[in-house]
């Protein structure tokens, strides 16, 4: 999220599109609420199902899965057209005014340099026109054919409100309505927040979804203010602090990224980093990357990482692709190219797409560690638990060591949560059986490790011998002690430019602007730097105050970066630094400073005068409505059909899905065609239950116990389908049996003049835990992701429904059956 | 079983079991279904343990009172049918009141006091059975809407007021005419209290020279 | 629930004598369930099983996201899902959550036979005192919104206290304090009647006209109030009833039959004893075993009553 959670309440409109927020979150959704009572906000959900959002909603749309681009550069050409953009903030905060080079173009769904072979584009001609001193050419007047503004105008003129119905399937009058709804945000005054989540990730064009709706917002003028923002609502208590540490086969903590084979030399690798402004006199953050790279290095190495050793750079992994993604992981493991997987808190046999091959998958590795509170579907993979797991135990030679380890309320630590808050929390129960803490495992694996290295040798002993291990048992690292290590600390006495010493050895640094790139200081997370200070633990503050109820709340708990709790805050403010909205500042120039509720996004005494920028992260200082080369399938989103889909692409026949996302070739042969599957698969999850856990938890059993489909009433009519009855329901990879919920909250969308049914999927149900046995809903799913992230295309997909009786009833009692059909316990699973 | 020299049999033994059964289980339902109608007779509940237990055994109560008075009604229906005589008997209510039963038409088998306390309970139990079943909670109380049951609820007390009574009146009158206890308890009256109460019964013992309980026609003297 | 509020009583089941009501300054409480504002996650229901440690069974799917299907004496809170097309053909899903109203003038505790089974507080709670409740299934029949259930397992009715128990100690009900959206609000009557007021002029200014407060008066208004986008059509809701009461049929089971009866049942006891006492015994006579030996002696007799002393039936 850019902003918070309570600031959601500041809302004038809300928007839930790719997402679901009531359902999935609940407890956050109340700031909706609240919006609506004390701020009488507008709540606008468009979903191809009328969901529980919906149903507290004074709009919905519905829309086909997969076609929120189109919407949303319609939406674009609506405020365009209709003049409803911020033009102040629009003109000096984004980069509307800049001019691309010549040479930049875009036909039949193409831009310039793309490489069929590759499935890849060659991104120099996507980028501005520099001056003599390297900075970008800006138009402010607008009149250049290729101002960023004017190309955009261009690229979404084709979507016209037709257009957009024709592919969306949403009524040309709602979809209207909505328009108008968002053009009502574009006062300065005013404010839109857009609440998403996977329903835009879980998309071959997830990213683009993404950055379809922040032009929107900035075109609005939505970011940075309050009840603004791009708000991710984050699917897991901690998932935001999962991305935060680099636990991304591409990341290093913070962000920072993992140096690919290319980059031989640390010099090699920091000069892509350290990003030179793209505009005169601009702030550009990244210029620290350096500070943030020695620190983390000081933090993984301690004293073995030196000067003389480049920060002990070499160490560190290199990457030899674009990242080993969970797609490529298991079809390398597919492939037997990958023998051993350690799956630690992840069910991949639920949660990944194509569960066929996920089984096939693991049952070609030598070993599988997995390293669980639960007894997850994961772990039992080669167990035959009937139709829902038909594995053959004595064709499977993998190795399935379980390692139960206590869940969250079970251990210290801090959770990060939507809102980039770092929330400590305080162990209420002891353990069960054998479980045992993460740190106590992975320590035990390090240690284990560290002795074979150091008696066995091996090609590259190093970086494990010289790992930093500084706690005070070894054997089980305390989650206070490696909350401090990533804020960091001062290895010698740090001064300031007079010369006074402002930290001395040992002490925590007060924040990331302390970090120094000599090794004189170490940080594990920069972002995280000041959630633990000399101060104590910040992120254990519960002082829930408010001033002025502005949804700051500054002293709860911490948020990184700095405890910001709206980036980009100096956008709340005009060019005078006065807030658009005189009724909600964040942050306000008082002549001498930026003061407000929040921490500035911003040089704290940097005067408005000075013309820089607000997104600082950001080169040129402005919020992008021209990526530039971050985004691989082009600089402005453009509608791609996800890769089953049963409309033609009618803008560009030819180029139907995302030309720059990667399939590998069995799974392209495992996509259905509409022939065969004829209706839109959809999956998501139920207010009722978490994911794959609660499946395990009786209470949550009871309100959601067993695995349906939502099917419309007139597809029901169609197939001769019967409210509760069951039904089979395929795609390519698999099929599901289960009841059918036939619902009028999901209606035919008429695409491109033909009615196209959807077919909604929940996901919560496997074959362990105490809810009924279900086949899981990724049975069904591609295995395909999106273009730049290769998160799974989960949101769209094509699917055959027809009525059935009820699956074989397998014993469940009696837990799985051996070869011979003869329930065993799980007692022969190993053990370290 | 044994009766006095020169007797008349009044009641067999089977027919006074039954009639027994009958009896406790109606009294026990009385007891019980006064005390779930009334907060006054709540406390009756304690005679069964406890009102679970009282709640628990009434319907079976029912049941069982139901199938017993199946084999009293077999055993009595014929000799409970209308005649001129009971009407005639019905219009010296007053004298049969008065104890004065020289002034009263002689009867049969029954008076026609005890025909109407016959095809009331004949008429009631059956009724109470039904709705008793219709709001027997435990087996039953998913099987018919709430609205059938509160109409089944409401007959049923109706009906069990109308039950009690007639059983008033019929215990009432068990008391009040001597003799007729014993009739119900050992079985036999003397000669003189069927002449007295039911002269026509008594005249065809007579005549068909049977000790009793003969019916009122055509039944033989039987050699025992 | 546990007997720990006698004193609080108001109405007791099956009891004629005035409950006790030593405190006097007991506020009037209700919950306030803005429908409006619900978003249908269960989480009152989860928490209601959480608080009063109820379990009831797991069910299958059977098309329709209650679950459980039904209230049961486990489930004491149940969301209802209604999925509503107006005229115009305008979807929407209306979400109730359903439960004991804890009617001012309760059906149920009319209806109940034991004494103290059912009491009601002077907050106004209405509450199954369980060990006192004999599992007759009357107040199932009492009630005008179908709430109670009778456990097949201990054969005793159950239903919300409306956590008499946590309200008892100056805490609001579980699915009060666990509502994520503020949809369920705890309060004094009056406060929450206050607020039900802003919160249907504002629906009202979002265009839902017929909006209002459901408090039906046909049972002395209820101490769970809704407010309603629909309140001139409230069976929209999954079947909330348009004007509650209690049964006519119970109105007279529990009404005039019960007097009359006790009249009527007195009455013929009285008529016996006074029968007795005016008529005395009607005893069989010398006279009349004398006029029916010689009736038996009768040259046409030839059996007399039990010849041997002995007979057969």
């Amino acid at each position: 999220m850019t902003n918070t959670w309570q600031d959601i309440k500041n809302a004038n409109v809300v928007l839930v599109m790719g997402g679901n927020a009531a359902e999935a979150h609940p407890c956050g959704f109340k700031w909706v609420i609240e919006a609506k009572i004390e701020n009488k906000a507008k709540l606008v959900v468009v979903d191809p199902r009328f969901t529980r959002t919906a149903s507290v909603a004074d709009v919905y749309a519905p829309i086909r899965p997969g076609t929120d681009i189109a919407f949303l550069s319609g939406v674009m050409r609506y405020l365009l057209e209709n003049d409803a953009i911020q033009h102040a903030y629009v003109k000096a905060y984004t980069n509307a005014s800049l001019i691309v080079k010549e040479g930049f173009g875009f036909e039949d769904g193409l831009f310039t340099g793309y490489n069929e072979e590759k499935r890849s584009y060659d991104k120099s001609s996507w980028d501005y026109e520099l001056d003599e001193q390297g900075y970008a050419k800006s138009d402010d007047t607008w009149q250049h054919p290729r101002c960023v503004i004017n190309l955009l105008k261009q690229h979404v003129a084709r979507y016209t409100p037709e257009l957009v119905s024709r592919i969306c399937g949403t009524p040309q009058d709602k979809y209207l309505e909505i328009c108008k709804i968002f053009a009502s945000t574009a006062a300065p005054d005013k404010a839109l927040t857009s609440l998403f989540a996977l329903g835009w990730t879980q998309h071959s064009v997830g990213a683009q979804n993404i950055r379809a709706m922040a032009m929107v917002q900035l075109l609005l003028g939505n970011i940075g203010v309050a009840g603004g923002g791009m708000n991710a609502l984050r699917g897991h208590s901690n998932i935001q602090g999962l991305t935060d540490v680099g636990l991304m086969s591409n990341l290093l903590p913070g962000y920072m990224t993992i140096p690919k084979d290319s980059d031989v030399t640390l010099d090699k690798y920091l000069e892509t980093k350290q990003f030179k402004p793209l505009r005169p006199g601009q702030t550009s953050y990244w210029q620290n990357y350096r500070k943030f790279f020695v620190s983390f290095q000081k933090a993984l190495y301690g004293d073995a990482a030196k000067a003389e050793n480049n920060w002990a750079y070499d160490w560190l992994p290199k990457l030899d692709v674009d990242g080993y993604d969970v797609l490529r992981a298991f079809e390398r493991m597919d492939n037997g190219q990958m023998n051993g997987y350690i799956c630690q808190g992840f069910n991949p046999m639920q949660a990944f797409p194509d569960r066929g091959k996920i089984r096939r998958s693991l049952s070609k590795l030598k070993y599988l560690v997995v390293i669980d509170p639960l007894d997850t579907e994961t772990a039992n993979f080669w167990q035959d638990y009937g139709p829902q797991n038909p594995s053959k135990p004595a064709e499977i030679q993998t190795e399935v060591f379980q390692l139960p380890t206590t869940c969250f309320a079970e251990e210290e630590g801090s959770l990060v949560n939507s809102a980039r808050w770092l929330q400590w929390h305080w162990k209420a129960a002891d353990a069960p059986g054998e479980a045992k803490p993460d740190l106590w495992i992975m320590a035990g694996l390090y240690h284990r490790l560290k002795s074979m290295y150091a008696k066995d040798g091996g090609a590259f002993p190093a970086p494990i011998l010289n790992l930093s291990w500084s706690y005070a048992d070894p054997a089980e690292p305390q989650p206070a002690e490696l909350a401090r290590e990533m804020n960091g600390r001062a290895l010698v006495d740090i001064k300031d430019d007079t010369g006074a010493v402002v930290l001395k050895a040992g002490q925590q640094l007060d924040g990331f602007a302390q970090l120094r790139d000599d090794g004189t200081t170490m940080s594990g997370c920069w972002i995280f730097a000041g959630s633990w200070t000399e101060k104590g633990n910040q992120m254990a503050r519960r002082d829930a105050s408010d001033p002025r109820d502005a949804g700051i709340a500054p002293n709860w708990a911490w948020a990184w970066p700095a405890n910001r709790r709206i980036l980009y805050n100096r956008a709340s403010a005009d060019l005078d630094g006065k807030a658009w909205n005189p009724h909600k500042p964040v942050i306000q120039w008082n002549g001498s400073k930026w003061v407000g509720f929040d921490v500035p996004d911003y040089g704290p005494t940097v005067k408005p005068q000075d013309g820089v920028g607000p997104f600082i992260m950001n080169q040129e200082g402005q919020g992008r409505l021209f990526a530039r080369g971050l985004m691989v399938e082009g600089p402005f989103p453009e509608h791609y059909e996800p890769f089953e889909s049963p409309a033609e692409n009618v803008l560009h026949p030819k180029v139907k899905s995302n030309p720059a996302a990667r399939v590998f070739p069995n799974d392209r042969k495992a996509m259905g065609t509409a022939q065969d599957f004829p209706y839109v698969g959809t999956t998501y999850r139920l207010t009722e239950h978490f994911h794959y856990w609660t499946k395990h938890a009786l209470i949550n059993a009871i309100l959601q116990p067993e695995e349906f489909v939502e099917i419309g009433e007139a597809l029901a009519k169609e197939k001769g389908i019967e409210q509760g009855g069951w039904v089979k329901v395929s795609s390519k990879r698999g099929q599901v049996i289960c009841k059918a919920f036939v619902t009028k909250r999901i209606k035919p969308l008429m695409v491109d003049g033909k009615p196209t049914h959807v077919i909604g999927c929940p996901i919560h149900w496997g074959f362990t835990g105490v809810a009924r046995k279900g086949y899981g809903a990724n049975t069904l799913t591609p295995f395909v992701g999106d273009a730049n992230t290769n998160t799974p295309e989960f949101k769209a997909f094509l699917l055959n429904i027809e009525k059935t009786s009820a699956p074989p009833a397998v014993d469940v009692a009696q837990g799985p059956r051996d070869a011979q059909g003869v329930p065993k316990s799980l007692t022969k699973v190993g053990s370290l | 079983m044994s009766y006095p020299k020169g007797t008349l049999v009044r009641n067999s033994t089977a027919t006074r079991l039954n009639h027994w059964i009958t009896g406790i289980c109606f009294v026990l339902l009385t007891l019980s279904g006064l005390a779930m109608f009334h907060p006054v007779f709540f406390w009756l509940s304690n005679l069964f343990g406890s009102g679970q237990w009282m709640r628990a055994v009434h319907p079976w109560l029912g049941v069982t009172l139901m199938v017993s008075f199946i084999g009293l009604f077999v055993q009595f229906w014929r000799d409970n049918l209308w005649n001129r005589d009971d009407t005639a008997w019905a219009k010296k209510l007053d004298r049969v009141m008065a104890n004065d039963e020289e002034h009263v038409p002689p009867v049969g088998r029954f008076n026609a006091g005890q025909k109407v306390v016959f095809w009331g309970m004949a008429l009631i139990i059956p009724v109470l059975f039904v709705t008793g079943i219709l709001i027997w909670e435990v087996y039953f109380g998913a099987a018919t809407s709430i609205e059938t049951q509160r109409v089944a609820v409401l007959i049923h007390s109706m009906g069990a007021i109308g039950a009690i009574l007639i059983w008033i009146t019929h215990v009432y009158a068990a008391i009040w005419v001597k003799g007729s206890m014993r009739a119900m308890l050992h079985g036999w009256v003397t000669p003189g209290w069927a002449h007295r109460h039911h002269r026509k019964w008594f005249r065809g013992l007579v005549a068909s020279g049977s000790p009793g309980p003969t019916p009122t026609s055509t039944a033989k003297f039987r050699e025992h | 629930m546990a007997d720990l509020q006698s004193q609080d009583y108001i109405r007791r089941s099956a009891t004629n004598l005035t409950p006790p009501s030593v405190r006097h300054h007991e506020l009037e409480v209700a919950k306030l369930i803005d429908v409006s504002r619900c978003i249908g996650c269960k989480a009152c229901q989860s928490a209601c099983m959480e608080w009063n440690n109820l379990r009831p069974e797991m069910e299958e799917f059977h098309g329709a996201y209650e679950n459980p299907h039904d209230l049961n004496p486990g489930t004491w809170t149940l969301m209802r899902f209604a999925e509503y097309e107006d005229e115009q053909g305008n979807l929407e899903w209306l979400i109730r959550k359903d439960g004991c109203m804890h009617c001012e003038d309760p059906g149920c505790l009319k209806a109940c036979p034991a004494p103290g089974a059912i009491v009601q507080y002077a907050n106004g709670i209405v509450d199954f005192i369980s060990e006192n409740c004999i599992g007759c299934g009357y107040c199932v029949k009492g009630c005008p919104f179908n709430i109670p259930r009778i456990s097949a397992q201990d054969h005793k009715s159950y239903k919300c206290t409306l956590c008499s128990d946590r309200v008892g100690v100056g805490l609001e009900p579980a699915c009060v304090k666990t509502c994520p959206t503020g949809a369920i609000m705890f309060g004094s009557k009056d406060d929450m009647k206050d607020w039900a007021g802003e919160r249907i002029a504002e629906l009202k200014e979002r265009g839902f006209q017929n909006a209002g407060l459901y408090d039906p008066p046909e049972v002395g208004g209820t101490h769970v109030m809704y407010v309603l986008h629909h309140a001139d059509k409230p069976s929209l809701y999954s079947g909330l009833p348009d004007k509650p009461h209690i049964s006519a049929l119970v109105g007279a089971w529990k009404g005039f039959l019960k007097p009359l009866a006790l009249a009527g049942l007195a009455f013929a006891a009285v008529s016996t004893f006074v029968h007795s006492i005016v008529s005395g015994p009607n005893e069989t006579t010398e006279e009349d075993e004398e006029a029916a030996r010689r009736e038996m002696s009768g040259p046409e007799m030839s059996g007399r009553g039990n010849s041997e002393g002995k007979g057969k039936s």
